[in-house]
């Protein structure tokens, strides 16, 4: 772990101690968020991480190559658009599992449409919004964000992303 | 939630009957990945959970309601790239905003920046990607969530 970062958690829990102690209304607050927060993350990264190592350990790095690489064409935006809108847990997921498709080789403009469309078109989250803000609401922000997600963002500029 | 912690048993079941070595391999590979990220995400949650103490709805309501159009929709893109929230607040926050009279694009602005954008998040989202796809890509997910927002206001009626 990086200094910064242990300086940074040995603050952040001394700030919460000293205000628990205090009765800071604040830091009760930040206390109950930090909770719920960690909550929802044990609730997803467990089953998301083996789903990975299971990607990485069963899907050939051939077969990403040619639906989601660099030849792979239009249909690679349509694979990765109906991966986003099954993906569960939202950007949480969609990071580590955009990083695995990338080391199996696809290509950066795919990967961008899949982590986009991971944040716009889920399923479930879809239906929540749908039914709080309406549908017509939701149509016009797939037809107008998908079609602007299909480009080739960052690609052939030599952007890489860390292995 | 439920639903996906089963699919995952299951998924992992039938690979253990398959080929027990790689199923091994897949956990090990599992469990090092996460390790290797726990610190980032324990970053972005100290950072979220001071965030929305500092800015709690009500004050939301206070800054997106009432101002003029296009400075709303700028104020909503600008809170909604800062702030993380999961969709089962974000949606129902929408929704009471909505009935207050706050307009369709200014919602827009606000949920698609909340979902697309992540200024909180860059912590981990720079482990997986680098600092400047990382940038990059925030950067065009918010110019094209302000697109969504123009056009949403376009079919409203509200420009």
């Amino acid at each position: 772990m990086s200094r910064r970062r242990l300086v940074l958690f040995l603050l952040y829990g001394g700030f919460l101690l000293w205000g628990l102690l205090k009765g800071f209304g604040i830091s009760a607050e930040v206390a109950h968020n930090f909770w719920t927060f960690s909550a929802q993350m044990v609730r997803i990264l467990p089953c998301a991480f083996v789903l990975i190592g299971l990607f990485e350990v069963w899907v050939r790095k051939e077969a990403v190559e040619r639906h989601l690489g660099r030849g792979s064409g239009p249909l690679g935006y349509l694979w990765a658009v109906l991966l986003a809108a099954t993906t569960v847990g939202g950007i949480y997921v969609a990071f580590p599992m955009a990083h695995s498709l990338f080391r199996k080789g696809a290509k950066l403009g795919v990967i961008f449409t899949y982590v986009g469309a991971s944040a716009i078109c889920r399923i479930p989250m879809t239906v929540f919004e749908a039914s709080f803000l309406g549908v017509k609401f939701t149509a016009v922000r797939f037809l107008v964000s998908l079609p602007l997600l299909l480009g080739r963002y960052l690609e052939g500029k030599g952007y890489r992303m860390p292995g | 939630m439920k639903y996906f912690w089963i699919f995952t048993a299951l998924v992992l079941l039938i690979s253990a009957l398959v080929d027990r070595q790689k199923t091994l391999r897949a956990l090990e590979i599992a469990l090092k990945r996460f390790l290797s990220i726990l610190p980032a995400f324990l970053e972005m949650i100290v950072l979220v959970s001071v965030a929305l103490a500092l800015v709690p709805p009500q004050l939301l309501l206070g800054l997106l309601g009432g101002k003029g159009r296009l400075l709303g929709v700028g104020i909503a893109a600008g809170v909604g790239s800062v702030t993380v929230m999961p969709g089962f607040i974000a949606f129902p926050l929408c929704g009471i905003l909505l009935q207050r009279g706050v307009p369709y694009m200014i919602l827009s602005a606000f949920s698609t920046t909340l979902m697309m954008v992540g200024v909180l998040s860059y912590p981990v989202e720079r482990e997986y990607f680098g600092p400047r796809v990382t940038v990059l890509r925030n950067l065009l997910a918010f110019f094209i969530a302000l697109a969504v927002a123009v056009a949403t206001g376009l079919v409203f009626g509200e420009l």
